[in-house]
């Protein structure tokens, strides 16, 4: 049989890896798939190569697709997630001399502590603090303003939100155009190599759970192929199990590191995968669980919820009417096309398309159609709950 | 006067000089633009808010278009300034500016006939731009490989006692029998040598 071409757009990020690993370690020609795979300049022009069919789906922010759906970043065709490709795996950091405020301000930097670190970060800093995201619309940027909104540091008095390319993040630290930064790995720790940074927490310490890029393909793509469509969902989740076992480790940092794909040192690599971060230049190493997921519990699966979540933080944000915005978000996450595209495997399903976010303390099965199905630890460092339908009625 | 005579403003975002001049001339020969040319990606989203342009214009290829994007949220959202030139009703040219890598962003509303000539000029300038672009490429990816098959010629050369031409025939009789390129043979061998000492 003649294998289906299918291109497919990404931004070189560690979390990129299950589009690699989908192509490299066969999982694309299992489902009778050729990935093409091509590297995107800057998220607003992947979104523009999915949109208009340069390619036929990309690796992508998952508030992306959000954004589209209400109206933010262009009129372009809509854009769906067919899966969530990974879940946490962002650094937050702080200039060098920023972090020597703080330790000396009394601030234990423990990596873990989400609260007493962001209020020793706020009053270490005189001025506004500038912090760089890699874009508007990205996790990077809702986690920040929830973390900090969270501690009564509203935007934008005290705070300036900056977009930064992530390849330039580090000399935008250096250059002192920015105080801090949250951005996705290698770069975070590209920032602590070149002596510029220092890293004071994963984002998974504001939210243990949370969805950071999706899969994304056009909605009439998927409408007009759904067969291929889920054949694509299939391979990249067959290579998110793949990544989730250690054993696959060495593999993995070997394919990143390529000159062609990351051009970073397999070491670098290994410490994202590992969840083993180096967080400052005198080599202190810190442990993070979760760090960094790409099958764990229902990691892949599409939580109508999650984007209701992005749908109504954004909305919150920017002035727009919150139900309206959290339905046109649910649609955007595809759970129909997850389902069916993984009805066959051995995935288990969950009963739900959607849940309470950050109520689960520790890790729980829960109803599922065949299989065992855990749910991992979802908690917001700040104990808030966020139950979409209570928002719908309030 | 009515503000739809005025001349559009526009603001280039272009790190390189000279391909900014050729950008403004071709684009002063479509027509009469307030032209403004940002440089730095320092800054980009407070200097491009303070001109307060009709349109702006950046390379596809730029990481710091990122930044620009910013600008559809600056502002309140009831009067959001500046939204992408992505007018579903004109896809024949979005495409057009895609394939040859320019983007643009246009302020909200203002009338597809007066930025056509814009982005048309852009557009040609542009896909000029990306074809020396690919020649380079090809220059300097052609000249790379003839230093990998020189070096392993040198080896060969060297390891064998043959000379130039034949080791030049052994590399490619091997990639012949391999079903190989003669770089990817020469690559191999310079590689090998290295590892060996």
């Amino acid at each position: 049989m003649r294998k289906a071409e299918l291109s497919l757009g990404y931004i070189p990020l560690v979390d990129s890896a299950p589009l690699l690993v989908a192509q490299e370690m066969g999982f694309a020609a299992q489902e009778g798939l050729d990935l093409n795979l091509e590297k995107a300049p800057s998220w607003s022009s992947l979104r523009d190569m999915v949109a208009f069919g340069r390619v036929h789906a990309a690796h992508m922010l998952a508030p992306v697709p959000v954004a589209l759906a209400l109206g933010l970043g262009g009129a372009l065709p809509p854009l769906h997630a067919a899966m969530t490709t990974s879940v946490n795996g962002n650094v937050i950091g702080v200039s060098i001399s920023l972090a020597e405020k703080m330790r000396s301000n009394g601030a234990t930097l423990d990596f873990r502590d989400a609260t007493s670190i962001g209020h020793a970060m706020m009053k270490s800093k005189a001025e506004r603090l500038r912090i760089g995201v890699p874009f508007p619309f990205s996790m990077h940027a809702e986690l920040l303003y929830y973390w900090l909104s969270a501690l009564g540091y509203a935007a934008p008095q005290g705070l300036e939100i900056r977009t930064v390319p992530p390849p330039l993040m580090a000399n935008a630290v250096a250059s002192g155009e920015i105080d801090a930064f949250c951005v996705g790995e290698p770069w975070g720790s590209i920032a602590v190599e070149r002596g510029y940074g220092e890293l004071i927490l994963p984002t998974s310490a504001i939210w243990n759970f949370a969805p950071e890029k999706i899969l994304a393909m056009r909605k009439d793509w998927i409408s007009e192929r759904p067969e291929l469509a889920q054949r694509l969902t299939r391979a990249v989740w067959r290579a998110g199990r793949w990544l989730a076992d250690p054993e696959s480790h060495t593999t993995a940092t070997e394919l990143l590191s390529r000159k062609d794909v990351l051009n970073v040192s397999r070491e670098v690599i290994d410490r994202t995968l590992s969840g083993q971060l180096i967080v400052n230049q005198r080599g202190e190493e810190r442990h993070v669980p979760n760090f960094i997921e790409f099958h764990k519990g229902t990691a892949t699966f599409p939580w109508k919820s999650q984007a209701a979540w992005i749908g109504y933080r954004m909305a919150t944000r920017l002035g727009f009417e919150p139900s309206g915005a959290m339905s046109a978000a649910r649609d955007v996450f595809r759970t129909d096309l997850y389902r069916r595209a993984l009805a066959e495997t051995t995935a288990a399903l969950p009963g739900a398309s959607e849940k309470v976010e950050g109520a689960i303390d520790q890790a729980e099965p829960a109803a599922s159609a065949k299989g065992t199905l855990i749910l991992e630890r979802d908690r917001f460092f700040d104990g808030a709950i966020f139950d979409p339908y209570k928002e719908d009625r309030s | 006067m009515p503000p739809e005579a005025s001349p559009l403003s526009i603001v280039l975002v272009e790190p390189d000089k000279n391909r900014a001049l050729q950008i403004i001339d071709s684009l002063k020969a479509a027509g009469n633009y307030d032209i403004r040319v940002i440089a730095e990606s320092t800054g980009l989203a407070r200097a491009v808010a303070s001109f307060n342009p009709d349109v702006v214009l950046v390379d596809l290829a730029n990481p710091s278009r990122d930044i620009i994007e910013e600008l559809s949220v600056a502002s309140t959202p009831l009067e959001r300034p500046v939204a992408m030139f992505v007018d579903q009703s004109d896809d024949a040219m979005t495409k057009a500016a895609i394939e040859a890598g320019v983007s643009a962003y246009v302020v909200d509303g203002l009338r597809a006939d007066r930025v056509k000539p814009i982005l048309d000029a852009a557009i040609t300038r542009f896909h000029m731009f990306s074809r020396v672009r690919k020649e380079l490429e090809t220059t300097k990816r052609a000249l790379e490989e003839r230093k990998v098959i020189d070096r392993a010629k040198g080896l060969l050369m060297k390891a064998r006692g043959i000379d130039e031409d034949a080791a030049y025939s052994l590399l490619r009789k091997t990639a012949m029998d391999q079903n190989k390129r003669v770089v990817d043979v020469a690559s191999a061998l310079v590689t090998a040598a290295g590892l060996l000492g």
